[in-house]
């Protein structure tokens, strides 16, 4: 299988890797790039645990194939804080004890992120529809739900 | 120990709300779970697992597949020992089958390759030759005499005429007078129940990565909830000494129970020692479903007697439940926890285990209680129903409390059944007005909690802060915990202490992480750590000031005289000591290796507002209030937090959560698609009050949180479906077309 | 295998006339059959790069979209929204907010699920797809496109490249609805469309009404629509609409539900979406 080099951007720097044809880009970015935020839970698109952005839209990168990232802007958990500066919505997740285990926290930051930046004062029910795609087996979703909001909160009066 | 005894104190650092230290490299994507880390030289292994539920392997040729470029090793049971010892020997199987696959996607055989691609093809080129048997998957079936049979040999000692010899395991509780209870009762409710297996889906499939080297020595990665347990079952199973093998846990992305046990590391570690490089082994969601450990599947008879006015006057109740196709326990777990929330004059339980061709059960939160529990507190909101009593009257009436002797033999200490089910009346939730279809349900719940052995080193660093080694896995904050603990104990700031879960080699033995047991064991190990290096510190200070140490005592984090005639010296700070340690008779350190009874029974209750669709038999969850005894919550954050989850959890088995069967005996939902957990539009907030009642086998009063709370949602919701649609289904999960069906059969 | 990205129509036909070639859209359905090994192409087309394919176009008082436009930027074309409020719902099921940030209309006609909630609001609508391939291009109602599971009438080569949705008149509406056991994240059990246009005094004039999941395919029920004509929506003609619609199921029992459980709330469903289409429509009940 003649593999296919992809020239793309990672939260903003150039990134360059090799990969074979059918490769998914969850895959291209744990095992190429180093980038392990984004974890497998299923590979089928059922859970979020790899949601990152491609072009600024949510996406799951395990249902995109690492070929398609070509020129693209990829988004992913790593490039959500500034430097050792934490964003709003990291801030709050550990406010609010929003994580347990923590594996689904970066699909579930990445998609919030997205949902606050489209919606900036969703309700409760909007929030939970959003991130319906994200699994999360842990907290029952209670806490994240209020993290989000007192972060979309924060983020409007900022 | 007289360390151990209980005061009233004023905690300064438990019950507040710290950062869980893990949180950043959390939030961050920084945190490395078991499929993150990789090694220079890296090998890629995938498992070929069996198409059949039931089937003899007649010969696997594995010739074709090594000659695939890429592929270093393959394994099959054959590159393994027998191990004498039965358990061992059936968990080996589990990860690689010796002779019979016993379950749809039972592992046959192991590849590893250089690339995903190569293992792939060296899957497909591994031969294996089956010869089909007739299969089993539902416990009723299982146990009936011409069911066939699982496993050989396995049979219970005293199996009843008639039936099957997939029986093979048996208990029985119970005390008083059966007969005499049932006579004085107005009111008999027999019922039978059954519930389908679940899974615990967790969102972190299995994954480890093995290194064997030429010399024999192993290091494994993984994520697991107890690296000891691994560290034994490896060594056991490749036949090497455990000080050989060190096993380090990653993160955890979630376990409930389901890492107790290994699937793939000693898969990994026997690749790895045959191709002499780094194997990465990962499981794909679909084989988490078919082929870790789901929980039993049960089939229940509850009996129970009441008077008019609520008195249970006797109780009975007959456990079927099925581990899958290895002899298995949980029957007693069940058993046992059937009716430990009441207080019986008469009361008997039995449990019988049958083998199936299912994968082998493994624990998920409570095993065997939310099934047994289920049904009992089903027939008793029933008999509230039929005598128009009030749910929560009748469970304060026959509540079990302090001196109760239990249905299990155990006579209670201090409890806090009465004060959750009073916290439940008294809430708002319990007399809020309720809308057309909707109806409201409530459970109790109940699980044991286990002490066990655990290690912890405490160590005082000179610039004075302390850092704590354990050995126990944090899958839901204990990080935190233990470090407030600690905090407290040696009176410093939360900040100043760090805690680390380390590896096999770094510390002593540790239990592994489950029966809620955490926070309890390593918290009280965590105590008599500090407590020793207190007195060590005092002992200093002693020195320093040139009198007795037993002259010295230690207050709000400093060591001070005791008492007038002690001296008079100004208060030496954990800093101070610290800095001069090296100085004063070298490093300070407090050590504790211990075991521990007294963990402290757990209960709650759960309240539920649900609305059913008349038309689609839809359930929406609209209201759910949990209700929960946690002893003294050391972080009420993660208190709630275990509240939260086990409910959802529970709510998910109630009314979607189940494994499908086909009459192929395949597994027909293996992935999130039809494997139904709640997803976050599926739930209402779920509030909690936390109740303390302190447990007296603990300092500080903790118990453990982390099981009981998926215990009541199960009966909880059926309750509520009850009340909301008329419909008393008896039978999990409570899925729209079973409630729609049973509604249109009603009219 | 390989991955192929045609700069024009012919060029992707000529690729998809290879042996096992697939094309790629959204992906949301060709990734997981590839990883679940139910397909195993040879070549993917990755059709998103052809001119068009990734716009929303007005045509006659209609809307031309793309093969490749996601159902994300479908629920951001507002005008779109208004005009075909059941299509683009039906569209919007699909999956969750990251599905939706990739999965297609034209995929999911394409991918030949009966339950696939993509699809019958489209035949409710009457939208007909331009089909590009080795002889050029040809349009077909959507309802022809699927004919089975996992089947459709597309040729060797060929591939949707636009679907229309056609001009709305005054007074009309449609709407779509599935059950599922959750709230999310489930293919449908069942699933009915409603597309109604209203006479001046508020009685339907038009009716189709699509079913999903009931059948091998999405299928038009004529005698449901037929029903609704004529009337205000007043009980014994959505009794004979839900009657009409039992009568047509001809569904499977298997893990998602059993047949009688489908045949049941597919009625409710075409009952509840006509209410709401109605609505749409400016009609009151």
């Amino acid at each position: 299988m003649k593999k296919i080099h992809v020239s793309t951007r990672v939260n903003g720097d150039e990134a360059d890797f090799v990969c074979a044809p059918d490769e998914t880009l969850l895959d291209a970015l744990r095992d190429r790039l180093g980038l392990t935020g984004a974890k497998e839970g299923c590979g089928t698109g059922d859970c979020g645990a790899c949601s990152v952005t491609l072009n600024g839209r949510l996406v799951c990168s395990c249902l995109v194939l690492a070929a398609e990232a070509e020129g693209a802007e990829i988004g992913t958990v790593e490039g959500i804080a500034d430097g050792d500066k934490l964003h709003v919505l990291q801030q709050s997740f550990l406010d609010h004890a929003a994580l347990q285990c923590g594996i689904c926290t970066p699909g579930i930051l990445v998609a919030s992120k997205a949902l606050l930046e489209k919606h900036p004062e969703p309700t409760d029910e909007e929030v939970r529809y959003w991130l319906a795609g994200n699994l999360c087996r842990c907290t029952g979703y209670d806490k994240i739900i209020r993290a989000v909001q007192d972060a979309a909160q924060k983020l409007r009066s900022a | 120990m007289a360390f151990d005894e209980q005061k009233k104190r004023d905690f300064k650092v438990v019950g507040t709300r710290p950062v869980r230290p893990d949180g950043i490299d959390k939030v961050t994507g920084r945190a490395m779970y078991g499929a993150d880390l990789s090694a220079p030289g890296m090998l890629v292994a995938r498992v070929l697992r069996s198409p059949h539920a039931h089937a003899r392997i007649v010969r696997i040729d594995t010739s074709k597949a090594e000659k695939i470029p890429g592929v270093k090793a393959v394994v099959t049971s054959a590159d393994l020992g027998r191990p004498a010892d039965e358990a061992l020997r059936d968990t080996q199987d589990n990860c690689l089958a010796h002779d019979k696959v016993l379950y749809d996607g039972h592992p046959v055989a192991a590849v590893a390759a250089t690339s995903a691609q190569a293992a792939k093809a060296a899957l497909a080129a591994i031969e294996v030759t089956y010869e089909k048997l007739p299969h089993v998957t539902d416990v009723d079936a299982a146990m009936k005499a011409d069911a066939p049979v699982v496993l050989e040999g396995r049979a219970y000692e005293e199996v009843p005429e008639g039936w099957s010899q997939n029986v093979t395991n048996h208990c029985e509780f119970g005390h008083g007078d059966l007969e005499d209870g049932f006579a004085k009762a107005d009111l008999i409710v027999e019922r039978s129940f059954k519930t389908e297996a679940t899974h615990q889906g967790y969102i972190e499939p299995h994954a480890c990565l093995a290194s064997v080297g030429p010399d024999g020595r192993g290091e494994l990665w993984c994520c697991t909830q107890g690296q000891y347990m691994v560290r034994e079952t490896c060594a056991g199973i490749l036949e090497m000494d455990a000080s050989q093998l060190k096993v380090t846990p990653s993160e955890i992305g979630g376990g409930f129970g389901g890492k107790t046990t290994v699937f793939i590391e000693p898969v990994a570690l026997a690749l790895s020692r045959k191709a002499g490089r780094p194997v990465k082994l990962v499981m794909t969601r679909d084989e988490v479903f078919r082929a870790s450990g789901p929980t039993i599947q049960s089939s229940t008879d509850v009996k129970i007697g009441m008077t008019r006015d609520g008195r249970i006057t006797a109780a009975e109740a007959t456990l079927r439940y099925s581990g899958g196709c290895y002899p298995n326990s949980t029957c007693m777990m069940g058993a046992q926890a059937a009716f430990a929330p009441y207080d019986l004059e008469a009361v008997k339980t039995v449990g019988w285990n049958a083998l199936t061709n299912r994968p082998k059960e493994i624990s998920y939160r409570a095993p065997g209680a939310p099934t047994a529990i289920y049904a009992v507190e089903s027939v008793i909101d029933e008999m509230c129903q039929e005598l128009g009593l009030d749910p929560i009257d009748v469970r304060l009436q026959n509540a079990a409390d302090k001196g109760t002797k239990s249905s299990y033999g155990v006579t209670f200490q201090d409890i806090g059944l009465k004060a959750a089910l009073e916290a439940a009346k008294a809430h708002p939730h319990y007399s809020a007005p309720l809308g057309p279809n909707q109806g409201r349900g409530l459970s109790c719940g109940f699980w044991f909690n286990f002490g066990g052995n655990s290690s912890v080193t405490l160590s005082v660093n000179t610039d004075g802060t302390v850092s704590v080694t354990e050995g126990n896995p944090d899958i839901g904050g204990s990080r935190a915990s233990i470090s407030m603990i600690a905090a407290e104990e040696l009176g410093i700031p939360y900040e100043r202490v760090r805690t680390l879960v380390a590896d096999t080699a770094s510390i002593g033995h540790s239990d592994t992480t489950d029966g809620s047991r955490v926070t309890f064991m390593v918290g009280l190990a965590t105590i008599r750590a500090a407590r020793e290096a207190t007195q060590k510190m005092c002992a200093r200070a002693a020195k320093i000031w040139g009198i007795e140490p037993d002259a010295v005592e230690w207050v709000d984090g400093a060591a001070q005289p005791a008492g007038p005639n002690a001296g008079k010296f100004p208060p030496m700070s954990l800093a101070e000591i610290a800095a001069t340690s090296l100085k004063t008779g070298g490093p300070i350190a407090g050590h504790c290796e211990s075991t521990a009874d007294g963990a402290g029974v757990s209960f709650g209750v759960h309240l539920c507002d649900i609305e059913v669709d008349p038309e689609t038999g839809f359930t929406k969850v609209l209201r759910y209030t949990v209700f929960q005894d946690a002893g003294k919550a050391i972080h009420p954050d993660y208190v709630e937090g275990q509240m939260q989850g086990g409910a959802a959890q529970g709510i998910g088995w109630a009314l979607n959560e189940e494994y499908i069967y086909g009459e192929d005996g395949r597994l027909q939902n293996a992935g999130f698609l039809d494997y139904r957990i709640p997803v976050a539009s599926d739930l209402p907030p779920i509030d909690t009050v936390i109740v303390e009642v302190p447990n007296p086998g603990h300092p500080y009063g903790v118990r453990g949180v982390g099981e009981t709370s998926i215990v009541p949602p199960l009966a909880a919701l059926s309750n509520a479906v009850s009340r909301a649609a008329r419909v008393r289904l008896r039978e999990l999960p409570m899925s729209p077309p079973k409630i729609l069906k049973a509604m249109m059969a009603k009219g | 295998m390989r991955y192929a990205i045609p700069k024009t129509a012919a060029e992707a036909a000529s690729l998809l006339m290879e042996e096992a070639a697939r094309v790629l859209a959204g992906g949301t359905d060709l990734l997981v059959q590839m990883k679940s090994g139910v397909r195993s192409p040879e070549v993917i087309v990755d059709i998103k790069h052809l001119p068009g394919l990734r716009d929303i176009s007005r045509e006659g008082g209609g809307f031309r979209i793309g093969a490749a436009v996601s159902g994300a930027e479908m629920q951001e074309d507002a005008e779109l929204v208004a005009a075909w409020p059941g299509v683009v719902e039906g569209v919007n099921l699909i999956g969750s907010t990251q599905i939706q940030g990739r999965a297609t209309m034209a995929g999911n006609l394409c991918n030949g699920s009966p339950a696939a909630d993509g699809v019958p609001a489209q035949i409710a609508a009457q939208a007909v797809a331009r089909i590009a391939g080795p002889e050029g291009e040809r349009d077909c109602p959507v309802a022809e496109i699927p004919t089975g599971p996992g089947k459709t009438s597309l040729g060797r080569g060929e591939f949707i490249a636009s679907i229309l949705l056609p001009a709305r008149p005054d007074r009309s509406g449609d709407a779509y609805l599935r059950f599922i056991p959750r709230t999310e994240m489930d293919i449908a059990v069942a699933g009915a469309a409603v597309n109604l246009v209203l006479a001046e005094d508020g009685t339907v004039k038009e009716a189709r009404v699509a079913l999903g999941a009931v059948a091998p395919t999405a299928i038009l029920v004529e005698e449901a629509g037929a029903a609704l004509v004529g009337s205000k929506l007043e009980e014994p003609a959505l009794a004979a609409l839900v009657r009409a619609c039992e009568a047509a199921c001809k569904p499977i029992d298997d893990k998602r539900g059993t047949a009688e459980f489908r045949t049941h709330v597919a009625g409710v469903l075409a009952k509840r979406a006509a209410r709401i289409a109605y609505d749409r429509a400016g009609g009151r009940a």
